[in-house]
Order: C-alpha cells, then sequence, then structure tokens
C-alpha cells in the first residue's frame, strides 16, 4: 500500500427509537476511518497524484470495512458519503486530492452500483476535530429521505502530519422520514439524481 | 420495575498498526460499544433506584457479548477492559453508578471470567459529551502495559433524559508499551491484582 497507515477506526450506529417512537426496522449507518501519514506536510508540492493514488487505495478499503461492519452485501448499501480532515501541517488541497478523483471508482464498486455523486466535507483541523460527513442516496441524489450526515471524530488525529479519511456507507435512510420528496421506492438510479 | 428502553446502540473498533514506532505485525485493537437508554429516574429526586441495576443485567452482557463478536469472537483474545456511563443533564451522578454492577457482570460473565477490578469513568453531561473511559488489564489492575483508555461520545446523546452507557475492551498491552512495571507475564497471585 502506498498509503502509511497509523490506525482504522470503524463506527457501526444503530437508532432503535427517536422520542417515544420505535424505529423499526432500526436505521444504521457505518464510518471506516483511516488515519495516514500526509506525505506532503509541512511544505508546497505542486504534482498531488501520490495522494490521488491514495485516494484510491482507501475507497477500497473503506467501503469494505464499512460494508463488513454492517454485516451486508454492497450492493444492500443504500446511501454513502466521504470526508477528510487535514493536519495543521497540510493544506486543503490534500484533502481534495484523496476524496475527488479516484476515491470514487472503488467505493462504487463495493457497494456494486452508486450513480449519485458521493456527498464530501472537508476541514483543516488539530486532533479529536469533529468531521461531519454528509450522506446521501447511492444512485439517486434527490432522494429526501436519505439525505443525512454522520459525525465522527478521533480523540487522537490528525496529528500536524496525518490525514483523517472516512467513508460512510448505511443500509437506511433517516429514521422516522416524513419530509416528502422523492422516495427510495421512485427512483431509476440511471442520472444518479433521480 | 422500571424496563430499559433502548434508543441507540454504537460501536466503535480501532486497529492501531502504530504510533511512531515499529508496525505492529498484528493491529492493537480496541473497541466500545455504547448503548444509550432513557433514564428513568430522569427529572426527579427517586430514593430507591438499586433495583434499575438488576434490570441492566441482560443489556450489559448483550453489550459484552457484542463486543467481543466486534473484536473476533474469541473471548481469550481479550485482554484489556473498562466501562463507563454519561448521564444526561436531568438525571444524577448516582443514576449512572447504576451501571457498575451490570456492566461489570455483563464482562465477566462473557469473558468466561475475569479477575481485576473493571476501571470506570462517569459524568453528568449534554449530547456529544466525550468520555475516555479507563481501561485496564482484565486479570491484574497492575499489569502496567494495559493501563490505557478509548474516548466515547456521539454527537446527539445522551439527551437530557437519558443515559449513555459504555462497555470497553482491548486485545492486549498499548501498541509502543516501554514504561515499565509488572508484566503480564507475571501475573501469579490472582487476586485480580498481581
Amino acid at each position: 500500500m502506498k498509503a502509511k497507515i497509523r490506525k482504522l477506526v470503524t463506527i457501526v450506529e444503530e437508532t432503535r427509537r427517536e422520542l417515544d417512537r420505535e424505529v423499526d426496522p432500526p436505521t444504521r449507518r457505518a464510518a471506516a476511518i483511516a488515519v495516514i501519514e500526509n506525505p506532503f506536510a509541512g511544505r508546497y508540492v505542486e504534482d498531488l497524484s501520490e495522494l490521488i493514488d491514495i485516494g484510491e487505495e482507501l475507497g477500497a478499503l473503506l467501503a469494505e470495512k464499512a460494508v463488513a461492519a454492517l454485516g451486508i452485501t454492497g450492493g444492500q448499501a443504500q446511501s454513502y458519503g466521504k470526508a477528510a480532515a487535514v493536519g495543521e501541517n497540510g493544506e486543503l488541497e490534500h484533502a481534495a486530492a484523496i476524496l475527488h478523483p479516484k476515491l470514487g471508482a472503488p467505493v462504487r464498486k463495493v457497494l456494486e452500483k452508486g450513480a449519485a455523486l458521493i456527498p464530501s466535507s472537508k476541514k483543516r483541523g488539530g486532533p479529536g476535530v469533529a468531521l461531519d460527513v454528509p450522506l446521501g442516496h447511492k444512485d439517486a441524489a434527490f432522494v429526501r429521505s436519505h439525505f443525512d450526515g454522520m459525525e465522527v471524530r478521533i480523540a487522537d488525529a490528525p496529528r500536524a502530519n496525518e490525514i483523517l479519511v472516512a467513508v460512510a456507507i448505511t443500509d437506511s435512510g433517516r429514521p422516522l422520514p416524513r419530509v416528502g420528496g422523492l422516495k427510495s421506492d421512485e427512483i431509476k438510479g440511471v442520472d444518479g439524481l433521480r | 420495575m422500571p424496563k430499559v428502553e433502548l434508543r441507540k446502540r454504537a460501536l466503535v473498533i480501532e486497529d492501531i498498526y502504530h504510533e511512531g514506532g515499529p508496525v505492529a505485525a498484528t493491529p492493537y485493537r480496541r473497541a466500545a460499544i455504547l448503548s444509550v437508554i432513557k433514564n428513568p429516574f430522569a427529572g426527579r429526586f427517586v430514593e430507591e433506584i438499586e433495583s434499575f441495576s438488576n434490570d441492566l443485567k441482560p443489556l450489559g452482557l448483550e453489550m459484552a457479548k457484542a463486543l467481543i463478536d466486534a473484536l473476533g469472537g474469541d473471548p481469550s483474545k481479550i485482554e484489556g477492559y473498562g466501562k463507563g456511563a454519561i448521564v444526561g443533564s436531568a438525571g444524577e451522578i448516582e443514576h449512572g453508578a447504576l451501571w457498575h454492577a451490570p456492566g461489570g457482570y455483563g464482562m465477566r460473565e462473557a469473558l468466561g471470567g475475569a479477575l481485576a477490578i473493571v476501571p470506570s469513568a462517569k459524568k453528568v453531561a449534554g449530547a456529544g459529551a466525550r468520555l475516555d473511559v479507563p481501561v485496564t488489564h482484565k486479570d491484574a489492575s497492575y499489569v502496567r502495559s494495559h493501563f490505557d483508555s478509548i474516548e466515547v461520545g456521539l454527537a446527539d446523546s445522551p439527551r437530557a433524559d437519558e443515559i449513555l452507557l459504555v462497555l470497553a475492551m482491548t486485545t492486549g498491552p498499548r501498541v509502543h508499551n516501554r514504561a515499565g512495571g509488572f508484566k503480564a507475564s507475571d501475573i501469579k497471585v490472582k487476586d485480580g491484582l498481581r
């Protein structure tokens, strides 16, 4: 692997109730997070292709970990998102290099589909920074019941010379969705939007 | 007798490969399972609360088993443990203390016995609060290589009338442990301390 991984963290959340209502079946989402060394920390580097390749590796690794944590097949995944937090000696562009050019294709391969854009967020921050990973339906971005977000954080990461990379995957939308909009059973899943 | 009402369950697994030193052949793993339950005593002073501790026993056992499963399913691979609770702001710290017996019982039962006292931490706090759950060797509290902790928390928990309950387990010593002291290989007395 090109990525120098210090740590992998997997988080699974299962919501069984909201206020006095049972959520049946429970909604479940998982995030797999890698803490890697930033090869460009502390200096300006023009060519970011090393990070772009690292993004490709991590897309496969993290999608597989998240799907395994949910105990589902890739095809059963319903929504997804990605995010990165760059330590203080790095640039936001380093997060962009990991997330945008090549990370998506291997994620879609693991999920068997994924016509929609993978929603993303990025930031620079110190260890313990909270990263809100946006979530959207994997085949139709307009599915309103699946607009969501998952907060992840790791107390000791990212260190100044590290990057925290997260892929979040769910097998469901929000608990008790009822704000209308396009429903998941109405989608065509061809153009990634509807 | 109040019934245990579970709103949410979360699982966090950290695979630690290194912390700046040599990369471990097998990553050191630490994990925590979190349950967010309704606090049956929120908002008022209730004198008799102890019986709720018994109500929590099945939950403690179920959480301990799920945590062992998440770490590979073999109880003999678990070497460290800890527990904790965050009580929502409409409760008192004493409500968190109700977790001492069922949390410890659940882990000992699921691990097939463990001699050391289970280290713990608890506090009253708002949603999103983080808790450092202390971890020590499960059979001998003085084993220095296994002193550790895992930080946990959930963005939306505990709500004012909830309690967040935590169990934590680890698979070995800290990844680069070299601070000396009593070793796991020296455990003889079997009194839970040495």
